[in-house]
């Protein structure tokens, strides 16, 4: 008994694994054919974009602020306070700016969509669109990804800018250190791999937030219970996909660098 | 109610010696026991197919299979003339655009207005806007909702979505109509002003359709009257008389269980017709 209930649970992951990856597939591709509902893409842009600005830059600029309360702390034991500016803008740039922004952004994008997609499938209005002649993957699923994917770039770089904004609010006024050593420490270590890096986990976590959130909005089943329990799923599984997909291109990125 | 929205459709010589649907040995099934077995008719040029049962034995998956929406396990479906079985999703969207579908709750969408609603396929092919609102008005006047225009769903009662339900998927002069229970969960005077719609695109523009439901009042009420050009409203037809192209199907547990005219429906002796009639 025990054994039918493990092969089943293992066939429906496989399954449901597989279809994500074909659902995806489908929702790239439609990107090189026509119709392209550029219009569409726009109005999720705006959804996504603009309508995320405000947590962004706010959890950045507290983020970076914590980072330079805790750093100097620490920093303070070895003298070595000076180089606040680099830790914080290191940890924003590499890690912290797209990693929180993509979570802030599942929390609040991937569940919209899964609830929003999931009431349109349980009340007929995916199967309306079909029956209307319009293809849902391509008017609904591609336009949500590339806004997603696209959004996130931009968002990303704005929660990296508050984010050494917030540290030096605090290294300024709390910790009394200097303004201009702590820029200066901030950009003068910064290299090309570390941008390349904070900038190519954008690109990959609005990829996972949008197709998580529409996969699972697309195939909800059982009413609005079933829209609560996608929406649920759509955000678990796309943040525990970005922290997982973070740590892989991280590792890539530091053997390729060596950096 | 308007009866220039558009001109009656004249189905070519070709067109009426063949089947607009037909249904060969079609099974659908969902990860269990088949929802639909072996099911096979067909729907004839201006032909009416009344399709009764009681809930959950699988009219709505055989309307939805008609247009393409869900996939047969085994068997052909043929809709104007082409196996649309087998047929790729692309295709298929062209298909469909050849349709219209009521759906049980009306299925519009919540966050356009009325018009687009009803423009929703006309917005997708760029027609004009002017064009688009001269259309859109014809169609809610059509079906009595004019005032409606610039609404959204959620203002609008049960009926009144249904008729712009009707009014969404008459906008573009279809070749076939499937009404997926458009009385369902209304009240009798609503019933009766959604079954007149119905009955005056039957008889003014002779499309052909499918439509399901469960309500025996309504299936009767369809074959018992006409639509009256003239006071702009649904006769009865006279004593004893039956619309001749307005037929029965019956679907029990899966299986198509009756085919035929009223008069068969009324004197069939299966036990399963004969108890859903009384």
């Amino acid at each position: 008994m025990p054994f039918e209930k493990i092969d089943r649970t293992a066939k429906e992951l496989v399954y449901t694994v597989q279809d994500y990856f074909l659902f995806s597939w489908r929702a790239v591709l439609n990107l090189f054919s026509r119709p392209i509902y550029w219009a569409d893409m726009i109005l999720q842009s705006d959804i996504i974009g603009v309508g995320s600005a405000t947590i962004v830059i706010f959890a950045g600029f507290f983020t970076g602020g914590v980072l330079a309360v805790q750093s100097a702390a620490t920093l303070a034991a070895f003298g070595a306070t000076a180089v606040t500016g680099r830790f914080v803008a290191m940890s924003m740039i590499r890690e912290l700016g797209a990693v929180l922004t993509g979570i802030m952004v599942s929390g609040r994008n991937a569940s919209s969509m899964a609830s929003e997609l999931g009431s349109m499938v349980v009340t007929e209005q995916i199967d309306a669109m079909r029956a209307l002649g319009v293809d849902p993957m391509r008017k609904l699923v591609t336009p949500r990804i590339f806004a997603c994917i696209t959004m996130l770039f931009f968002l990303t770089i704005v929660s990296d800018f508050c984010g050494i904004l917030g540290g030096a609010a605090v290294t300024v006024f709390m910790n009394h250190q200097n303004g201009t050593q702590y820029f200066s420490m901030a950009y003068e270590y910064l290299q090309f791999p570390d941008i390349l890096q904070g900038l190519v986990k954008p690109l990959l976590f609005g990829f996972l937030i949008a197709s998580i959130g529409c996969f699972y909005g697309m195939r909800t089943t059982g009413g609005t219970q079933g829209v609560g329990r996608s929406t649920i799923q759509a955000v678990v599984w796309a943040s525990v996909m970005i922290i997982f997909s973070d740590l892989l291109v991280s590792i890539v990125m530091v053997s390729i660098f060596n950096r | 109610m308007n009866e220039s929205f558009v001109s009656p459709i004249e189905p070519t010589t070709t067109e009426a010696r063949s089947a607009v649907v037909e249904f060969r040995n079609v099974t659908v099934s969902f990860d269990g026991p088949p929802v639909l077995r072996d099911i096979s008719f067909s729907v004839g040029p201006r032909e009416t197919r009344i399709l009764l049962g009681p809930a959950g034995v699988g009219k709505s998956v055989l309307l939805k299979a008609t247009d393409g929406l869900v996939c047969p396990d085994s068997g052909s479906i043929f809709l104007f003339g082409e196996d649309i079985a087998s047929m790729k999703e692309r295709r298929l969207f062209a298909m469909r655009a050849r349709t219209g579908m009521v759906f049980q709750e009306g299925a519009l969408f919540d966050s356009l207005s009325v018009r687009d609603n009803v423009a929703y396929q006309l917005i997708q092919e760029r027609v004009p806007d002017d064009e688009i609102d001269r259309r859109v008005k014809e169609a809610l006047l059509f079906v009595g909702l004019e005032q409606t225009f610039s609404l959204f769903p959620g203002s609008l009662s049960g009926g009144m979505r249904r008729r712009v339900a009707i009014a969404r998927a008459l906008i573009r002069n279809p070749e076939l109509l499937l009404y997926d229970s458009p009385t369902g969960g209304l009240d009798p005077v609503t019933s009766t002003t959604i079954i007149e719609l119905i009955v005056k695109q039957r008889d003014f523009y002779k499309t052909p359709s499918i439509m399901v439901t469960h309500r025996l009042q309504d299936a009767f009420t369809m074959v018992t009257h006409r639509f009256d050009t003239e006071t702009g409203g649904m006769v009865p037809l006279p004593e004893g008389e039956t619309d001749p192209n307005t037929t029965f199907l019956m679907l029990n547990e899966g299986a198509l269980i009756f085919d035929g005219t009223i008069d068969e429906l009324v004197a069939c002796d299966d036990p399963f017709v004969k108890e859903f009639l009384d």
